[in-house]
Formats: C-alpha cells, sequence, structure tokens
C-alpha cells in the first residue's frame, strides 16, 4: 500500500496529527515508567523475610513503671510462653522484621578499622533460629555456653563479651567472598575490641525496616544474648493454631504481671502486610493511572478518527466510486493510525528514558529494562488500531453513491 | 454577545452530547487527579510554623570519634546530651529547647480506663513559647522547674478529653508509671505539619499527648523512643542515655529573634565545637550546621517521595487529558468550518468567530472543572481511608477550592485556545466555495 497520499493528508492536519502523536508519545512515557514502578513495588512486596511468615506471632508490651527484677520477669514470661500448647519455640527479642524498630550496628574485619566493612541490623534473643524458623546453610546454631544474659551485658561496668555471631548469607559473601565465613572473626558488638567468632550462617534475615535500601535488605547478624527485656516477644507454632496460641500468650504475659500493657498482638504475616501497604497501594494507584492514560488516549484515536472519516467522507465515496475496495479504504484509515502511532511510540521511548533518568536520580531506581521498550510499543499499537477500527469501518460503509451527490 | 455565545456553546453541546461527555469527563479526570495530588502536597510540604519558620534553627555539630571519619560528610544529626544541656547552660540565643521523643504509661485516676501508652516529649521550657504552642489551660513550665526537675506535665488536648472529661485539669496530678506529675498546662488544638521539631520519630503523627521537663525525665529514668547514634565505648552508668554517653539522641532548637544573628550563632557553635575538640571530646574537624525550619525539612526530605511521585504522575496524566481535549475540540470545532464560514461571509469579525468559540471551549472547562472538583473530594476521601498518619488531614481548604477552580478555567481556556485561533482563520471564501 502506497503511504504517500496518506503522508499528504496527514501534511494538511498538522495540527491534529501532532497532538495525536504528542499524547500517544506521553502516555506511552508515563506507561513504561508506571509499569517499571509497580514491578519495582511487586518485586519489593515479595521478597522473601527469611523467617517462617506464617507460623509466627508477634507480640509487644510495655510494663507500668519499673520492674524490680526484669530478667527474673523475663525468664518467666519466656517459661511461661514455652508452655503454651502448640508453641513449637518462644522467645524475647530486640526486634522483629516490620516492627518500627531497628537495631544496627557496623561489623569490621580488623579492630580499630577506620571505615567499618558493612552495616548490619543487629538480632539478638536467645534460639533464635529456632523460633523466627531461620535455615542454617553452614556451621550451627549458637551452644548453650556461648549465651550471655542480657541484664548483666549491659551493666555499666561489665566486662562480658559475646564470643560467638551468627551472619546471614549475604554479609558472609560480602565479608568473605568466595570462602567459607565459619570460624573467622569479625568487629561488631563487643567493646574494647574483642572479636566475635563466626559459627554459622544463617539463609536470609531481612533488616527490620528499608535503611541501607534494597541493595542491604539482607544484612543482618545474630547475637547470642539471652533473657531480653524490650518487652517483644516472638512464639512459632502451626500456621493453624496461630489466633489461639496469640490468644493464650496475651493471657499468659497478662498474668505474669499486671503492671502491663500489651501493645501489639498480630501474626507476623499481619504485620508484613502493613508494611508493605503503602506499596499495594501504589501499585494499585500506578495501574489505575494506566487504564486511565489508555482509555483516555483511545477516546482521542476514536474522536479525531471519527473527525476525519466524517470530513472525507465525499473523498472516500469518490475512491469507492473508482474502485477501491472496502477492504483498501479500511487498511487506509489504520495505516494512517499506524504511522501516528509509530512516531508516538518513538517520542514516547525517548521520553521513557527521559522519566527514567529523573526517577533514576531521585528515588534510585534502576535503569529500565529495554524489554519495555518493545513491549510498550506494542501496546500502544494494537490500542491505536483498536480504536481506529470503528471509525474505519464506518468509512468503508460509505457507499460510492455519496461521490455523486452534492458535487 | 457573550450570552449568545454561550446559547451557541449550548446548542453546541446538545448536537455532540458523547464528544462533549468525553471532553468534560477527561478535564475532570486530570483535575480531579491532580487536585487531589496537590492537596496532599500542600498539606504535606507546608510551611508548619510560617509565623516564625524564619527564625527558628536547627543547630547539628560533630561530636564523634576519628574512627569512620570520611570528609565531606554531614555532622551528626542529633546531639549528645552533653552537648544539648552545655548549649541550653550558656543560653545564646533568645530561646532554645533540647528534647527527646518518649513514651509513657498513663492511668486514669479512678481507674475507669485501663492504663495506655502514650507519647511523650521531654524537653525544657522554652519549648512553648518558642514553638506557639497554643494553651488552653494554664501554661508551660518555668526555667526553674527544669532546674528542679520538678514531677509536671503539660497535656495535650486529646489526653485531657480521656482523662478529665476536657475540664480545667491545672494542678490535677497525672500518674504515668510509677510516678505522679501535677498538670501545669492543657494544649489547645495544635497539629504542626510536619512534626518538624523531631524528624527522626513519625513525621505526620499528631502532637505528643505529655510533655515533661527533659532534666525530669531523667531523674526519673523515663523510657526514650526515636532515632539513636551511638559509637565508642559505653561508660556511662545510665547506658546511653547517661550524660557521659557517646551517643547523638537529642533535637535541639534555638530561636534568634533576627534572622542576621545566625551568622554569629554560627560563629558560636564553632567556637564550642573548636573548645570540645581541644578537650579532647571531639575528634572530627569542626563540622558546623544552622538550618532554619524550611532548609532542614527540606535537607531531611520530610515529604514522602511517594507524595512527590503522584505528583508528578497525576500532572502527567493531567497534560494527556488536555492534549486529548484540545485534539477533540479541534475536531469538533473544524466540523463546523462551513458555518464559520458563513458567519464571516455575513460579517462576523475574526475576533467574534474566536470568542465564541472561546466560550464554548471554557465552559466544558468550567463544567469539567465543578466534576473535577467533585472526583477531588472523592479522591481525598480516598487518601483518608489510608493508613498514613497524615490521612486525617486531606481535606480541601479554602486556597485550594480557588486552585481548583483556577486550574480547571486556565488549563480549559489554554486548551480552547489552539482550536478557537484555528477556527478564527477559516477562510469566508473557500468554504462558500466549497458548498
Amino acid at each position: 500500500m502506497d503511504i504517500r497520499p496518506i503522508l499528504s493528508t496527514l501534511r494538511r492536519h498538522k495540527t491534529a496529527s501532532a497532538l495525536i502523536v504528542l499524547e500517544i508519545a506521553l502516555s506511552c512515557a508515563i506507561i513504561c515508567n508506571a509499569v517499571f514502578l509497580i514491578s519495582q513495588r511487586l518485586e519489593k512486596i515479595h521478597r522473601p523475610t527469611g523467617v517462617a511468615d506464617t507460623e509466627l506471632v508477634r507480640i509487644r508490651v510495655a510494663g507500668i513503671g519499673k520492674t524490680d527484677d526484669a530478667t527474673a520477669l523475663a525468664k518467666e514470661d519466656i517459661a511461661s510462653l514455652r508452655a503454651i500448647p502448640g508453641v513449637k519455640a518462644a522467645t524475647s527479642l530486640n526486634q522483629i522484621p516490620f516492627d518500627h524498630t531497628s537495631w544496627n550496628s557496623s561489623v569490621s574485619l580488623q579492630p580499630k578499622q577506620d571505615v567499618p566493612n558493612l552495616d548490619a541490623s543487629t538480632y539478638l534473643g536467645e534460639n533464635l533460629v529456632d523460633a523466627l524458623g531461620l535455615r542454617i546453610v553452614e556451621g550451627r546454631d549458637f551452644t548453650a555456653d556461648e549465651y550471655v544474659d542480657w541484664e548483666s551485658f549491659n551493666k555499666p561496668d561489665s566486662k562480658l563479651t559475646l564470643p560467638a555471631i551468627i551472619l546471614t548469607r549475604e554479609v558472609a559473601q560480602k565479608l568473605f567472598p568466595n570462602q567459607s565465613a565459619v570460624g573467622k572473626l569479625v568487629y561488631s558488638w563487643n567493646s574494647n575490641d574483642v572479636p566475635h567468632r563466626v559459627v554459622g550462617v544463617v539463609d536470609r534475615l531481612i533488616r527490620p525496616n528499608d535503611n541501607g535500601g534494597p541493595a542491604e535488605a539482607g544484612y543482618s547478624v545474630l547475637l547470642p544474648l539471652r533473657d531480653l527485656t524490650q518487652g517483644t516477644f516472638v512464639l512459632r507454632t502451626d500456621p493453624a493454631r496461630r489466633a489461639e496460641v496469640q490468644k493464650a500468650a496475651v493471657a499468659a504475659l497478662e498474668k505474669n504481671s499486671n503492671r502491663r500493657i500489651v501493645l501489639d498482638q498480630d501474626p507476623f504475616t499481619d504485620v508484613v502486610a502493613k508494611w508493605y501497604q503503602s506499596d499495594r497501594n501504589m501499585a494499585w494507584l500506578l495501574l489505575a493511572v494506566i487504564v486511565a492514560l489508555l482509555v483516555v488516549t483511545a477516546l482521542g484515536i476514536v474522536g479525531l478518527a471519527s473527525f476525519w472519516v466524517q470530513q472525507r467522507t465525499k473523498q472516500i465515496g469518490v475512491r469507492r466510486a473508482l474502485g477501491a475496495t472496502r477492504g483498501q479504504i479500511l487498511r487506509y484509515f489504520q495505516t494512517e493510525n499506524f504511522l501516528l502511532a509509530t512516531l508516538g511510540i518513538v517520542i514516547g521511548m525517548i521520553g521513557a528514558y527521559g522519566i527514567n533518568q529523573l526517577l533514576m536520580g531521585a528515588y534510585e531506581l534502576p535503569r529500565l529494562p529495554a524489554l519495555y521498550l518493545p513491549v510498550g510499543a506494542l501496546v500502544l499499537w494494537l490500542l491505536g488500531q483498536a480504536s481506529v477500527l470503528g471509525p474505519a469501518r464506518r468509512a468503508a460503509a460509505v457507499p460510492p453513491a455519496v461521490a455523486t451527490r452534492t458535487v | 454577545m457573550f450570552t449568545y455565545y454561550c446559547n451557541l456553546a449550548l446548542r453546541s453541546f446538545r448536537r455532540n452530547k458523547i464528544l462533549t461527555a468525553l471532553m468534560v469527563l477527561a478535564i475532570a479526570l486530570g483535575i480531579g487527579a491532580s487536585m487531589t495530588t496537590l492537596t496532599v502536597f500542600h498539606i504535606l510540604a507546608g510551611d508548619p510554623i510560617p509565623q516564625k519558620s524564619d527564625r527558628l534553627f536547627y543547630p547539628r555539630i560533630e561530636p564523634r570519634t576519628k574512627q569512620g571519619f570520611q570528609p565531606g560528610e554531614e555532622p551528626e544529626e542529633q546531639m549528645t546530651r552533653f552537648d544539648a544541656e552545655a548549649l541550653l547552660r550558656e543560653h545564646r540565643g533568645d530561646r532554645q529547647a533540647m528534647m527527646s521523643g518518649g513514651a509513657l504509661s498513663v492511668e486514669s485516676g479512678d481507674g475507669k480506663i485501663d492504663p495506655f501508652v502514650v507519647n511523650a516529649r521531654y524537653t525544657s521550657a522554652d519549648f512553648f513559647p518558642m514553638f506557639d504552642a497554643p494553651f488552653a489551660f494554664g501554661s508551660g513550665w518555668t526555667g526553674a522547674d527544669d532546674e528542679n526537675r520538678a514531677q509536671v506535665a503539660v497535656i495535650s488536648k486529646e489526653l485531657n478529653e480521656k482523662l478529665f472529661g476536657g475540664g480545667n485539669s491545672v494542678g490535677k496530678t497525672l500518674r504515668a508509671g510509677d510516678n505522679s506529675l501535677r498538670i501545669v498546662g492543657v494544649l489547645g488544638k495544635w497539629r504542626p505539619t510536619p512534626k518538624f521539631y523531631d524528624l527522626t520519630n513519625d513525621r505526620f503523627s499528631a502532637v505528643e499527648q505529655v510533655f515533661v521537663p527533659f532534666s525530669t525525665s531523667r531523674t526519673l529514668k523515663l523510657g526514650v523512643q526515636g532515632n539513636m547514634d551511638c559509637w565508642g565505648d559505653q561508660t556511662d552508668a545510665d547506658g546511653s542515655v547517661g550524660l557521659n554517653a557517646p551517643c547523638a539522641w537529642v533535637q535541639y532548637w534555638v530561636e534568634l529573634d533576627d534572622p542576621s544573628k545566625a551568622s554569629a550563632y554560627k560563629q558560636y557553635l564553632e567556637n564550642y565545637s573548636n573548645q570540645q575538640r581541644a578537650a579532647g571530646r571531639f575528634e572530627r574537624p569542626t563540622n558546623v550546621r544552622l538550618d532554619n525550619v524550611m532548609q532542614w525539612l527540606d535537607f531531611k526530605q520530610a515529604v514522602p517521595s511517594d507524595v512527590r511521585l503522584q505528583l508528578w504522575l497525576a500532572f502527567g496524566f493531567l497534560l494527556v487529558c488536555l492534549l486529548n481535549t484540545v485534539g477533540l475540540l479541534l475536531a469538533k470545532f473544524m466540523r463546523r468550518e462551513p458555518e464559520i464560514g458563513v458567519r464571516r461571509a455575513l460579517g462576523a469579525s475574526r475576533r467574534a468567530v474566536f470568542a465564541q468559540y472561546l466560550v464554548e471551549a471554557s465552559a466544558i472547562g468550567i463544567v469539567g472543572g465543578v466534576a473535577g472538583l467533585g472526583l477531588a473530594l472523592l479522591g481525598l476521601w480516598a487518601v483518608r481511608q489510608q493508613p498514613d498518619d497524615y490521612a486525617e488531614l486531606a481535606h480541601l481548604d479554602m486556597p485550594m477550592l480557588f486552585a481548583t477552580f483556577a486550574l480547571a478555567l486556565v488549563s480549559s481556556v489554554l486548551a480552547g485556545l489552539l482550536p478557537a485561533w484555528r477556527a478564527m482563520q477559516v477562510a469566508p471564501a473557500i468554504q462558500l466555495k466549497s458548498q
């Protein structure tokens, strides 16, 4: 099919053509980036935590006033939680992922190192591997004699140090690339530059918040401390028994002391869902914008194409009278739309990269994958063809007799 | 003439109901989306204390040890308790306050309400006059109360309603944990947004419910919350919140009654920093900052990045909607070229044709704007259903209402300009000939 007559017609409708091209370009640029942003959010929402999400219950309590013997109460709490039927493991710890508390510490390979190797989130507690459902991939869990009592460790004149540390796989690989971390020494939590010995590596344990960005999401370490008095408890049970265990656990904690307030009690999956709520909302919002943009663009194409068909009715009638088939008329309008859409898509792709550049600067986003461009182009081409189909068919239906009227 | 053009526009709408409805819908969607996001942005990015935001300063000094030092770094964002107390004592600003977030368990005197935990702020006497905190009853405490570690408290309007039924509770006792605090003041309605004085805790939540002198909070060992950055070895008997602990966790604000005093105050901070280094407490080179409220909010990027993103997205969407409207209007007007030709041949000036079509375009814009306002209200309602701290604040105020109409009108007139211009250009002779 000869596109020259189409081009010359379009040249006589520069403004309208330019508007369609611009609209397609802008939609294309925005949609490519919006889809990319959605994919980034989904990736974030679906990254594994490393803990047994569906088996955990977390409870936070606050004491009213001071407790005379916090450690004794912590011991009692943990014991009564472990005694609840259906509880596989329970412990008191300093933080649980996505719970608005984050403990972090630098990790170095040398004592008195000027710039630490990395910053990791520090999980403190007894029996954490079991209680959180972590998977040891190398080495072992802490042994009973490695645990240190939290309160004694924190006394101002305390000389206690933590002998052992467990790293996540990501920390181990960053600190000791291509070699085993087990048995190595690192410097982190002990004072006076006493090292911890790495005894084990767990597959994964996510940081409690987005400190350090996505690249450092798996930077966590575990330290052997016992009987934490921070008021955060975690229980591991059968997913089916979570509700009953949670209820029994709250009752047990309230029974152990009447001077306390239960701040939060949730299945861990609820904690995760709440943490990602704004990301999920943003993904839905972006999706709504994409759909709205597609609809508006399609309506623009339908409107303008209808106008053109109406304007050229006589011209179409003449062509039909001179022997053009319905298919040729149909293809004329489809080709016209294809040309406009192509120009729009080319400009839109450049725009998409431009917007991506801005987003990369402002939101630390990665580069837009090249795959988005052909897919985006295909979608807009199809959209254009679908939108123009109605008006084009109306054009094809113009009877040749029109040419004989009103000339 | 204007009413005649309006009449013509109305006829034109009737002739092309669907096309007109589509244009109105496109403008309404674009305006609705932009106004919703603009309102949220306006709420979050505003000046929380416009009357004196250029006279309130957030000083920063660099107290850390040499370890981990990298040249060009920003200084520590909060102060150590030692430095904050020293600066407070030296009293070089017109007003100054040190503060930290905290949490307290509160009980009602009659035991009718279960004990509950509230957010607290530990601060010093100048806090209330400095930040223009409004009082419903009583007032803040005095500098003497700070020095005497008096067990006094200022409570929020909400807490006063919950515990004392909203009456004047000054002089009554607040039971907080094991302690009894004498209430000296009850705040009025106060919601600085963002909560600029402490950006380490929730930025958009309501103000704290209990305010206690910082000195008292340390004597009573009340629990603190918020960011804490520690370095070096712990030696203080009170742990990381001790006076000599190498930990930064205190926010410090100073009021200078004339912004021109800022450079002198900065010099003072540098001198203080130099002295501390000479004394061996500070190890890094002197690194001092003094930001006013808006500079500090800007540095801390107080507006959530998602809100910014939504704003840009909405304006991109509005632009596409407007392009769409321009295209459709153009199509619509060009369809009436013969009609324009006749009018021109009968003596209508170009200006008259232009005016007529601009009226038609503006009418579409105004209807779209009104519908957009409705959509914006719907959008804001949707925002208020979100779990974000700032959700409850998402309301349209008068300036934003006017902005909506202005935006609707300006954008639709802009969208109408080009088609009206093209309509005006129609040459009467050609149209008449082709009839």
